[in-house]
């Protein structure tokens, strides 16, 4: 029924779809999971402690040693809890977390479905966490979880509007809502980037990076499960692989926005143009795309090694003081800047990238700085 | 909305209760409920005899039990008018200084750890970790020290003691530098801290609070310079002072820069101490049956928390007839209800871990 050229075309569509499967299914789970050791590594390596190195080398196997230890325990589900909910909520967090996968932009080919609307799809759907976390925070009939819950849906709407603000400059230069049309909108040079086309973008980047910070809970506004406060926020009354998904979605939604952010601004999958067979190509962008939300990643973690926690108050005053102002004026001043450079403006990208540098190679200085002076210098062998 | 925060709650440090009605984020008042922690020790004097009493003293606050060790001794040594050896005394103060210094550590790592911050808390423990070292070389314990005797310490220091003690004063000058630049300074930090839960100086007399969290408030009282005990006037240091820099005098921020301050003090003063000890005995004769004159004494003592008082009222047996301990964490826990008017819970957290409260020590 098919001639030749048709089945070789359902061969390579075929072909993708089971790449992306497994693309998800090997990276998307286990990453979450891996993500908890670097963390943890990171984070331990930032206050002087050693962190887990027992299970595999360097402790590499501890994320798997905790899947398998709560999966083992028992599912407490307390007896006021209002239990469909109670069960169904960690569930729909995971879906948040799931979801966006589906238009992930690994590579130039390894994409599950390359919508028209990807980038809106994405924020949609991440956003769609609020209602498991909120629902968790309910049903578990603890006030502390339902502070948590509550605390959670002021943040996590009130930054969708600066973040959804913030890529509106990129859409607005792009023409276009599909991740990959985004991505192919810009180049593998650095200049070539969204976030140094000009001035607004750059501080929309940055505001799109804090308000992920806020949206995925992550310090300094990792206030619904502030455990200082609330013992543990929403989560409180979870136990076992419940309790385990939440913060399974919590470590994948980090890569996830860091992703958005690497698409939009950070030129996404492009690398240089080589002439490579098509597999060896979509394997570097897939590499280049990795590493970039990796830093982005890092850089998370490191911050959330470093600031306390904001208040409730501040949290928002930030939001809407601040951020949502500065994200409609970036909006307004990029579309300004695409009325007078529709093509963009060479100069403008160049002076942002120098600036740009400028501002990783100083803040590389100081870290180094206080890094060479931090050394622990001093060490007492205990006698007794 | 009526919350119950604790007996165990993360930020509680130990088992403390509050009350809370909120409405919403904002506290109408926050009742604390103390006596989760109540052991007796007060009773317990009066059943094990002086010398005995020792190793409980450990327990009223064990966070910094080389004062209440001190307080005890003294107290003793008061009684039965009994001259502790200089070289002793030096011993003393070293012990209880570095003891400060742990207690400090611990107390502004815990309000990183309580805003949010794990790693200020994690390094101030580091820290404190080299203290806990030097303090077991000297007396064998790192927590309940039990160093202290009727009349003096149990054991002089031990050789080579001296040299390690001062070269961790060098290291840790420059870490005080560190931790503030990490977590002190940190505008979130500031934010947090300043201007909430101002206590003003006469409240703070009012309220009957003691020892750092008063002179936050701007009054300058110390038992060391005021009411010297010891060897405390030998010495050269200051008495720093809530000067309300980043907000209003007496905030959250005040209370906890004292303690940095004070850090820096007990430093001067470990510094001194340590080139200017004298030789000789550290413990002078008491006999095995203490049995001090009737009469009653009062002690005080410049604790991490505060202006520790020691009630002893003796009937001339071997075991006291009344004991009382009067510590800076009640005082404090006194505070909390009137300040928590119109606060957040979060900075419900906050104002506990300023006022540096030690469940033991409320309760006893």
């Amino acid at each position: 029924m098919f001639g030749a050229n048709a089945s070789h075309e359902w061969a390579v569509a075929t072909a993708i779809v089971v790449a992306c499967v497994l693309v998800l299914f090997v990276i998307a789970v286990p990453f979450a999971s891996i993500v908890t050791w670097v963390e943890r590594r990171v984070w331990a390596r930032i206050q002087s402690r050693v962190g887990p190195n027992r299970v595999g080398p360097n402790g590499f196997l501890q994320w798997l040693a905790d899947g398998i230890k709560h999966v083992c325990k028992e599912d407490v589900i307390p007896d006021e809890a209002d239990a469909p909910l109670f069960k169904f909520a960690p569930y729909l967090v995971v879906l948040a977390f799931i979801l966006p996968w589906a238009v992930m932009p690994f590579s130039s080919e390894l994409i599950l479905a390359d919508l028209n609307i990807g980038i809106l799809y994405m924020t949609a759907i991440t956003a769609l966490t609020v209602v498991g976390v909120l629902m968790a925070g309910w049903s578990s009939n603890n006030k502390w979880s339902l502070i948590g819950g509550i605390r959670s849906a002021a943040q996590i709407i009130s930054y969708e509007i600066p973040a959804g603000l913030s890529i509106f400059p990129v859409v607005l230069m792009t023409g276009t809502l599909s991740m990959q049309g985004l991505i192919r909108a810009q180049a593998w040079e650095p200049y070539h980037w969204f976030i140094f086309a000009n001035p607004f973008c750059f501080a929309a980047a940055i505001i799109l990076f804090v308000s992920s910070l806020a949206e995925n809970n992550r310090t300094p506004f990792d206030l619904p499960e502030a455990e200082s406060e609330l013992v543990a926020g929403f989560a409180t009354e979870y136990s076992s692989m419940r309790y385990l998904f939440f913060f399974m979605a919590e470590w994948g939604n980090m890569f996830i926005a860091a992703a958005i952010i690497v698409t939009l601004y950070l030129g996404g999958w492009q690398v240089p143009h080589l002439g490579f067979n098509l597999a060896v190509i979509n394997l570097l962008q897939f590499i280049s795309f990795l590493v970039k939300v990796l830093v982005l990643v890092f850089v998370s973690m490191w911050i959330r090694g470093t600031l306390p926690r904001v208040r409730i108050d501040q949290m928002m005053s930030i939001c809407w003081k601040y951020f949502v102002p500065l994200g409609f004026i970036n909006m307004i001043g990029t579309a300004i800047w695409v009325a007078f450079f529709p093509h963009g403006n060479r100069l403008m990208a160049m002076v942002m990238f120098a600036l740009g540098i400028a501002i990783v190679a100083a803040f590389g200085w100081r870290v180094a700085y206080f890094t060479r002076r931090s050394r622990m210098e001093l060490y007492f062998h205990p006698t007794i | 909305m009526t919350l119950n925060m604790g007996p165990q709650h993360p930020s509680t440090h130990g088992v403390l209760r509050f009350v809370i009605k909120a409405d919403g984020e904002v506290m109408r008042e926050a009742i604390p409920d103390v006596g989760y922690l109540h052991r007796s020790i007060e009773k317990i004097a009066e059943k094990v005899g002086y010398h005995g009493f020792m190793p409980y003293t450990d327990r009223v606050d064990y966070v910094c039990a080389m004062f209440t060790n001190q307080g005890w001794a003294m107290a003793c040594e008061k009684l039965a008018a009994i001259e502790v050896p200089r070289r002793g005394e030096y011993c003393r103060l070293i012990a209880a200084e570095f003891n400060r210094l742990a207690s400090h550590l611990l107390t502004v790592g815990l309000m990183g750890m309580d805003i949010g911050a794990m790693t200020p808390f994690l390094h101030a423990l580091r820290e404190r970790e080299m203290i806990n070292d030097l303090i077991e070389e000297l007396c064998g314990a790192r927590l309940t020290f039990n160093y202290m005797r009727i009349g003096g310490v149990a054991w002089d220091l031990p050789p080579g003691w001296r040299e390690k003690a001062l070269a961790y004063l060098d290291h840790l000058d420059p870490i005080l530098d560190e931790f503030n630049a990490l977590f002190s300074y940190n505008k979130i930090c500031v934010q947090r801290l300043a201007n909430v839960a101002a206590i003003s100086a006469k409240e703070a007399i009012d309220y009957n609070l003691v020892g750092p969290n008063l002179r936050a408030s701007g009054v300058k009282w110390d038992v060391r310079k005021d009411i010297p005990y010891s060897v405390y006037s030998d010495f050269d240091f200051e008495i720093p002072i809530g000067s309300g820099e980043w907000g209003t005098i007496g905030d959250a921020m005040d209370r906890y820069m004292m303690r940095i301050r004070e850090m820096v003090q007990s430093s001067r003063i470990l510094r001194q101490a340590l080139t200017r000890m004298p030789e000789g005995p550290v413990l002078a004769k008491v006999v095995r049956n203490f049995r001090p004159p009737a009469g009653e004494c009062q002690i005080r003592v410049e604790s991490a928390r505060g202006d520790q008082g020691w009630y002893v009222v003796s009937d001339g047996s071997s075991y006291p007839w009344r004991v009382r301990v009067r510590t800076g964490s009640f005082a404090a826990m006194g505070i909390i209800q009137k300040l928590s008017k119109g606060l957040m819970i979060a900075d419900l957290v906050v104002l506990i871990a300023s006022l540096d409260v030690i469940a033991p020590e409320i309760d006893r």
